[in-house]
Parts: C-alpha cells; structure tokens; sequence
C-alpha cells in the first residue's frame, strides 16, 4: 500500500478489519484533489458536503449535470466536485451558466459561488438571471468578506464589522439579498446556516428540482480574515452562535431579512413561486409568431 | 478476527485530512468524540470516539465535517453493505 493509499483509506474505531465501509459522498468528490485548500473552521467544505449528499438524494444522472463557479473561495468548489464543472472569471458565472442552459436545456445547472463574486461584481448578471427567471440553482455562500483576496469588504459585511478595507469599522449599507433576486423575479428563495445541514441540504434538493430561478443562500463563518478579525473567535463559535442567531421564519416578508449583527438572523424558506420559465417563454412566443417555420427548442416528444 | 461492538454504531476517519475544526466534536449530540492527544501528519489534534458505548452512528459528524475526514454508520447499516457486497461479489479484500 503506497502513502497515497493510505491517506485515502477510512479507519474504523472500534471494528474488525474485515468491516469496511465507505463515506457515501466520496462518489460525488474528486478524492485526487483533496485535502482541500479550505482554511480550517471555515464552513464552505460543510456546505459542499450537504450540496454532495442532496445530490445524492436526488439521485439524479450525474453527467446531466454541471456546477459553473467564479473566483473566490467558494469558487474553489468546481474544482472538488466530480461531475461537469467550470471555473469561469470573475462575477461571470451566472452569464455562463446562461449559454450552458440555453445549449443544453437538458442539463441541470447550478451555480455555485461567494457573496462578493456573485453580489458585487457580478450582482448585474444575477438580477438578469433572476428577471428571465432561467432554470437555474445558484447556491451563494456569504461569508461576510472577500476571503481569498485578503479580506476586503464586501456588499454583504454588516454594520461595524472590521475589514482590511474598512478598518474604522463598515458604514455602508448592505445588500438584502434574498430581496434583492424576489424583487428580480426568483421562484425560490431561502437563507440558512451552515448550523443547520439537514434544512439546507433539503433547501438545495429542492433547489434543484424547482423549475426556474432558485437561489440558497447560505451562510458561513470564514475564521481567517472575517472572524478573527472582528475577535469573534473560531469557526465553531460563529457555528454556535449561528444557533442562537438565527430564527426560522419561513414564508418572512423578504423586507425584514436584512443582516445586522444586532437583530435576529432570519432564515428559512422566504418564496416558493411558480412563475413562467424562460424556455417556455420563449417556445410559447416564437411558435405564436412563426407557426410552423418554428421547432420548439429543448422539447422532446411534447414533454421537456 | 472479530472486534467487540460497542453502542449502536461508529465512526469511520481519514485523520490525515482533519483540520482540528472541532465541528464534529462540538455538535455531536452524544459527545462521543474527543480531541486526540496525538498529532496528525499536519499537525492538527484528529477526533477519537472516546466513549464508543454512546455513539449512535447518526452520521450528524459526517454532515458537519468540512473535510470529508469523518462519518458515521450504524452497525445495522454496515451489516447491510456488506451483505449486499458480498451478494455482488463485488468486494475484494482490502489487506
């Protein structure tokens, strides 16, 4: 057995030899990139694991499926996870995942990036998506910061939170994100902790299986540049604090889901629409138009 | 060789991944796992089942870890796999 081989192997406390078993989202992960490059404490790896088992509970064909991520932490996620993945520039990856849906409507795609990457530079592409309401999932961890550039503020830092950027503390508004795409248009919205695995994990099943605009936005402590520098302690106190932060409200107007460090943090299931989808959109106008000239796009035997 | 079973289940560990997060640890809901005292490859203290008789196999650690170093099974669903392995011949041994 070579030193790789043994890295890769479970060890069982307490069993016999001859008992083994394996971890059930090994199958879902690149085992040849990992260890991952995550700091420890920090809960994206948490989020990539509930995002691997509600795969696994969806039990969908894995090649039917492609994650677009952009730069950033969270962006890393393309690169660990083993179906078709990309890892596109920056802020770009929701207009990506545009022209795969759009080529292959098929496929089902999931978007899975950072606050900084997907709100602030790329926050235009996301409104859009959400206002075309295209079949998409994105799934945006919010951290509070720009963590893999050095720890910049973000469109998403809370009021008096300190970053490299803002060493006096912020003074600048933040985005409601969940408002912010159901004002654009999303068929789903919810919020949760890393805390809570089994709610996301369901959140990002039924995410996924939603037909149009589904956005989950999670939130996750990052220890190395937010935590520690607001002397919040490690990355289990803000998963414990998390805990007491946040209260269910699901179906909450999505006016008073702001984040403050001093009010309550809401979380849940905040819309669950049904709204006429892009592809459909599209179909049930050209065909009005052209009639016959036209062939319905993305539809097989009348079904899509 | 056989091993005595304690509790209702067990954790499986890669700890040459462990970061020494404590996410498992602390939101065990039996407190079964504890820090090492020893060190892994990297330095990190990995968790141990220190008190196997309470472990449930709830997988909750499994859930939590980060870094795909841990999870947990209980000794029915062990049971099952393996059968269901040994039915489809598919299992080769892994000394």
């Amino acid at each position: 057995m070579s030193e790789k081989d043994m890295k890769e192997t479970y060890e069982g406390a307490g069993v016999s030899p001859q008992d083994q078993a394996d971890n059930p989202v090994d199958r879902i992960l690149r085992q040849e990139r990992m260890p991952h490059i995550w700091c420890p404490g920090c809960g994206i790896g948490t989020t990539v694991n509930c995002f691997a088992r509600a795969l696994e509970k969806l039990n969908i064909d894995l090649d039917n499926l492609a994650v677009v991520s952009g730069i950033g932490c969270t962006g890393r996620v393309a690169g660990y996870l083993k179906v078709d993945s990309f890892h596109t520039t920056h802020g770009r990856a929701i207009p990506f995942a545009t022209g795969l849906k759009l080529a292959n409507p098929k496929m089902k795609v999931v978007v899975y990036s950072g606050d900084g990457d997907l709100t602030a530079i790329g926050g235009n592409h996301l409104i859009h998506a959400a206002r075309r309401n295209l079949d998409i999932t994105v799934i945006l961890v919010n951290n509070f910061t720009y963590g893999m550039t050095g720890g910049q503020y973000a469109p998403t830092t809370p009021f008096g939170s300190i970053q490299t950027t803002m060493p006096y503390g912020m003074y600048e508004h933040q985005f409601n994100i969940p408002k912010l795409v159901a004002a654009a248009g999303a068929v789903y919205v919810a919020r949760w902790t890393v805390y809570q695995v089994a709610h996301l994990t369901r959140a990002m099943t039924e995410a996924i299986a939603k037909k149009g605009f589904s956005l989950v936005e999670v939130m996750s402590p990052c220890p190395t540049l937010y935590l520690r520098r607001n002397r919040l302690g490690e990355g289990i106190d803000e998963v414990k604090r998390f805990k007491e932060w946040a209260v269910r409200k699901d179906g909450a107007d999505v006016n008073d889901v702001g984040i403050s460090r001093d009010k309550p943090l809401i979380i849940g299931k905040f819309v669950d629409i049904e709204r006429d989808e892009y592809i459909d959109l599209m179909n049930r106008q050209l065909s009005k138009k052209l009639g016959d000239r036209y062939t319905l796009y993305g539809v097989e035997n009348g079904e899509v | 060789m056989t091993t005595e079973r304690k509790g209702k289940g067990t954790i499986f560990l890669r700890k040459e991944f462990c970061k020494g997060c404590a996410y498992c640890i602390e939101t065990c809901p039996t407190h079964c796992l504890e820090f090492s005292e020893e060190f892994n490859e990297k330095g990190y203290h990995f968790p141990v089942l220190a008190r196997p008789e309470k472990c449930t196999g709830c997988d909750i650690c499994g859930m939590f870890c980060p870094d795909f170093a841990i999870f947990g099974i209980t000794w029915k669903k062990m049971d099952k796999l393996q059968a269901q392995k040994n039915e489809g011949g598919k299992v080769e041994s892994r000394s």
